[in-house]
């Protein structure tokens, strides 16, 4: 009874979007992609395309591919890890014929992002940061970049240019990203000098700025005189701290133009070479990347340029470590490693690469670093 | 020369006092036009909407002319506008002011995000501050004395409005209004009128809070620029029971306590941390519970309002 | 009924009026109902239209992306209804109380805590049948958000602190709680990336209702409509409330336990809230995290002033807006527009339809009394 009832909705779905095309043969141009041979690219962010910071990054590669002959790009923002993010896909899928979807804020991937993959088979899902297992759909899989060398980079430099030994990192909340991002830093500095600190402040949420400019000027009234941030648009940080006088690394975009006396470099994202090699295989009709992970050597992470005030031997470090790093296979996680607690988290002779799975599901901070994981 | 001095545990009253003077002001100038407001009568909880719209237009204004006075005229004009709006809206039979505020909150937080995309990247002129701290030789206390011109403009209309109220035509005449349209009538007022100009000044204020948000603290325009400060604004003032210089120390009470969270893991004090963000909000309700009695839970309200009939 | 011919519909309405004298007057009276918000509604999509116009962009592109997003297929449909579903219990945390004179914006952290306490319950519960473990979510979650809008009520009742801003504050004390719980010991090491309960398990989730892509969180939204509808009309205590509401010393003088009223509708409209997060555990997240607090809540307020502090017409305003909702996906993807144009409509549409309380009974054509002089 309710497959009959199914094949009766699917077929009105079908007349209606034949009846909607005619319809629309003036304004606009929805159905467009139903033309035969076009690829279309569903993108969906949690917050806005112009949040100068993790969304923004993804847009401004999404919108690479909007040229791109015989490749339709759909987009959403603000999409909350509710329901409403099913129904965005399905909507793309039904509405659009999107075929390849990218839905890139990490609560989309389970339970939403698997069901609806499950539903419809012949769509590809690629997810950002999901931690894909072969457990999962065949038709899903997930991208990431591995952003902890460039929060290495930044400490190198921050680790330099610090006067006072302590270091400032804002992030909103401690999930292992965030971690392995907080130890990098601190890792970075400390391979410049082992005093150094890093003091975190977590503020609870992605987007929060009166709360991260706080943070900002109560590291300042500590004495901390370089930091840096994992949140979603960090522009308040960065200008809350350099009116502070405090150096600042960036994070997901160049923000140099905000401070530019006071932005040393940044970690920043590429993610046009993931989304450019899925969507070329798609087109070559070629098996998706199902764990699809890259760094600094692979364009998936950049630095932003290093700022003028930026001291020789800083930029010396920077680029013998950058040079270390385009090799491949660079390591910062090397035992033994105590974590703020006292317990050994990293046993002896244990040395984790960037590419380490592990390192994905960190759940503690270093030795050296303020702060704590829940 | 080396970097400032920590100053440990000391930051923690330091960054109250200054988080109280830095996080305050948006608070004050809501809460000192909504009270403007309820005073004749009317709730607008659409101050939220008014505060992010003059965000965003104080914000893009300043980057257009490069100045960002300007930007602040800017949004106090535009929330005097809202305000007119919800006023005469709010004139006519039937129509529920607390629905109304709630339906322009939406669409005031709707139009800032519609038309502020482009001002999300460029960096505007900021306010000046003016520094209180001169005195001292520690860093930390010369910022946190850093204060805005608008901090000290709301400390100056909360001491008017708190004389103005009780000495002069216009605050009488409010106070009639928002007690009872009958009386006001009776004395050949028209209570709509005083309604209406009396939501067009709360929103001009609202729009100047808004304005400080964008213009100086945080100092930036982005689409979570307002984590509900107009619509807490709003209840700030029923705490202070409709007295301007209660709302004036109840934002700077609530703007102190929210600078808890950050000021105590900056000192190391590190877990639990939602618990201590959420201490403004726990600390209203308690000390609103202790100071709150079954009888005189009314004491100042105004005898029209709506949400306290 | 839009089959229905022009000389069906006069035939009715003649033996309409000729079984009751006065039937005219009192279908005038009820039209009033419909046309007065439906000609709101139109209006209010004439002012966004300007609004695009301005803009320069195309209305009849607009109407046809909320007609495709919202209503234009069974698979658009279910989205709308899937989008109001939650919006039916956070309203009634609105309208209840609402019909005592109280205005509560809290509804936020009962259904985040609600969505808590449901999720914690199912772990113990593991291994049990389903019927033993839904329901004891449900109560759960209902009991949890009952307890966090009654404690509104109760510092409303023993100590006169003002239920609107003790209501907002809880909210944010609620969604504190949660987050420092769910981060803290409440947290599943294995949630990664996002920091979340225990799962409750495939065995226990709520499904769909069966020939449609909606869970069983509509069917339960709509029965709860019709059950507070019930318990405010045709129930002596629902009589008592609004007599309360409509004047609280006329209440207290008439001997009406007021205070007892207050913690009863503050508790049942926090109770709807917590079923609401117990539902959004069940059937659409699988366990409890910060997503809970989506605005379900806040949106919920807004629904009920539409409804006008009504049950029933709780359901037909939810729908609504949730079609806006999910029509605002196409806004997006069809006609380039930011996603805060959908805020801006609604904003549009609200105001138009609030400010349409103002013709009830100034139209001419519908007013009861020119039907009843008009009698022979």
């Amino acid at each position: 009874m309710s497959d009959k009832f199914r094949v009766s909705r699917r077929q009105l779905l079908k007349s209606t979007a034949a009846g909607v095309t005619m319809l629309a043969s003036g304004g606009i141009e929805p159905l467009s992609a139903l033309a035969a041979g076009t690829l279309t690219v569903g993108f969906i962010y949690v917050g806005s395309k112009d949040d100068y910071g993790y969304n923004q990054s993804h847009a401004e590669a999404a919108a690479t591919f909007k040229k791109m002959p015989g490749v339709k790009v759909v987009e959403e923002e603000n999409v909350p890890e509710t329901n409403a993010v099913v129904e965005t896909m399905e909507s793309m899928i039904n509405i659009d014929s999107a075929s390849l979807i990218f839905p890139t804020s990490f609560g989309y991937f389970d339970p939403f992002m698997l069901a609806t993959a499950k539903k419809y088979p012949k769509v590809e899902f690629r997810h950002c940061g999901g931690l894909w297992t072969k457990a999962d759909p065949a038709n899903t899989g997930s991208y990431f970049g591995y952003i902890g060398m460039g929060q290495y980079l930044n400490g190198i430099v921050a680790g330099h240019m610090t006067k006072s030994k302590k270091l400032g990192f804002i992030a909103a909340k401690p999930i292992p990203q965030v971690l392995l991002n907080i130890n990098s830093f601190l890792l970075g500095a400390r391979s410049v000098d082992p005093s150094i600190t890093v003091k975190t402040i977590f503020t609870g949420d992605w987007n929060l700025p009166v709360k991260e400019a706080e943070a900002a000027n109560a590291l300042a009234d500590q004495g901390i005189d370089a930091l840096t941030m994992h949140v979603d648009s960090p522009k308040v940080i960065i200008q809350t701290a350099a009116g502070r006088g405090l150096y600042v690394c960036g994070y997901h975009v160049d923000q140099a133009a905000l401070a530019p006396t006071k932005y040393l470099t940044g970690a920043n994202w590429n993610w046009a070479k993931p989304y450019h090699d899925f969507i070329e295989e798609k087109l070559g009709k070629k098996p998706l990347g199902q764990f699809v992970r890259g760094g600094i050597p692979e364009g998936f992470v950049k630095m932003s340029p290093l700022g003028a005030m930026v001291t020789p031997p800083a930029r010396k470090q920077f680029d013998a470590t950058l040079a270390d790093i385009m090799k491949g296979g660079f390591a910062i996680i090397r035992g033994p490693m105590k974590d703020n607690k006292g317990n050994i988290v990293v046993p002896a002779g244990k040395i984790y690469p960037e590419t380490a799975i592990e390192l994905e599901k960190m759940n503690y901070l270093l030795d050296g670093v303020i702060g704590s994981t829940s | 020369m080396s970097g400032p001095a920590a100053i440990g545990l000391w930051g923690v009253p330091l960054a109250l006092i200054g988080g109280a003077i830095r996080v305050s002001t948006p608070y004050i100038f809501v809460g000192l036009g909504e009270t403007i407001t309820e005073r004749s009568g009317r709730i607008n909880l659409g101050q939220e909407g008014t505060l992010v719209f003059g965000a965003m237009i104080g914000y893009g204004v300043a980057i257009m002319t490069g100045s960002p006075w300007l930007g602040v005229a800017a949004a106090c004009a535009c929330g005097a506008v809202f305000g007119l709006f919800h006023g005469w809206i709010c004139s006519f039979p039937k129509v529920n002011d607390i629905a109304i505020g709630i339906a322009m909150m939406q669409l005031g937080v709707g139009l800032a995000i519609f038309f502020g995309k482009p001002f999300i990247e460029p960096a505007a002129p900021h306010l000046p501050a003016i520094s209180l701290g001169w005195w001292s030789a520690v860093p930390q206390i010369k910022a946190a004395l850093d204060v805005n011109s608008l901090f000290i403009l709301g400390l100056a209309l909360a001491l008017f409005l708190n004389w103005a109220f009780r000495n002069t035509k216009y605050g009488l005449m409010l106070r009639v209004v928002g007690d009872s349209a009958e009386a006001a009538r009776a004395m050949g007022l028209n209570p709509n009128r005083v309604r209406l100009y009396a939501t067009a000044i709360g929103g001009g204020l609202a729009g100047i809070g808004g304005a400080y948000l964008s213009l100086y603290y945080p100092g930036s325009w982005n689409e979570g620029i307002s984590s509900g400060q107009g619509l807490m604004a709003v209840a700030l003032v029923i705490f202070a029971r409709w007295n301007p210089l209660g709302c004036f120390f109840a934002a700077l009470l609530f703007g102190g306590a929210g600078a808890l969270g950050t000021a105590l893991q900056s000192v190391g004090v590190t877990q639990g941390y939602y618990l201590f963000y959420a201490a403004p909000y726990v600390l209203t309700l308690i000390i609103m519970t202790a100071t709150s009695s079954r009888s005189d839970s009314l004491v100042g309200a105004p005898g029209e309002l709506s949400i306290t009939k | 009924m839009s089959n229905a011919s022009p000389d069906t519909l006069t035939n009715a309405t003649a033996v309409l009026v000729a079984r009751r004298p006065d039937a005219l007057a009192s279908l005038a009276r009820h039209a009033e109902a419909f046309v007065i918000p439906g000609a709101a509604l139109l209006a209010g999509l004439g002012v966004f239209s300007a609004f695009l116009v301005v803009l320069g962009k195309s209305p009849s592109a607009f109407f046809l992306a909320v007609y495709l997003g919202g209503f234009g297929s069974a698979f658009s449909l279910d989205n709308s209804l899937t989008h109001a579903s939650p919006l039916l219990l956070t309203a009634l945390c609105v309208a209840l109380p609402a019909r005592l004179g109280l205005v509560i914006i809290g509804g936020e952290g009962a259904l985040v805590l609600g969505g808590l306490a449901a999720a914690s319950i199912a772990l113990p519960l593991h291994g049990m049948p389903y019927f033993v473990v839904l329901p004891a979510m449900a109560a759960a979650g209902a009991l949890v958000g009952g307890f966090w809008i009654g404690i509104v009520g109760a510092l409303r009742t023993f100590r006169g602190v003002n239920e609107t801003i003790s209501s907002l504050l809880m909210a944010y004390i609620g969604i504190a709680l949660m987050n420092q719980l769910v981060e803290g010991p409440l947290r599943d090491p294995a949630s990664l990336n996002k920091p979340s309960t225990y799962p409750i398990g495939d065995a226990y989730r709520l499904g769909n209702i069966p020939g449609m892509q909606v869970h069983w969180g509509l069917a339960v939204g709509i029965l709860a409509c019709i059950a507070c509808w019930a318990l405010m009309e045709r129930t002596t205590w629902g009589f008592a409330a609004r007599v309360a509401g409509g004047n609280v010393r006329a209440a207290q003088v008439q001997g009406l336990p007021v205070g007892k009223l207050i913690l009863a509708f503050t508790f049942i409209a926090g109770a709807c809230a917590g079923l609401a997060g117990m539902i959004e555990v069940a059937a659409v997240q699988g366990d409890a995290n910060a997503s809970l607090a989506s605005g379900y809540g806040y949106t919920g307020i807004l629904v009920a002033f539409l409804a006008r502090q009504n049950p029933l017409a709780i359901i037909p305003v939810a729908f609504l807006l949730g079609a806006i909702d999910a029509s605002g996906s196409l806004l997006q993807r069809h006609l380039g527009l930011p996603d805060a144009t959908v805020q801006v409509l609604q904003g549009i549409l609200f105001i138009t339809i609030l400010f349409s309380d103002t013709l009830y009974g100034h139209i001419k054509w519908l007013n009861p009394d020119l039907w009843v002089r008009a009698r022979p």
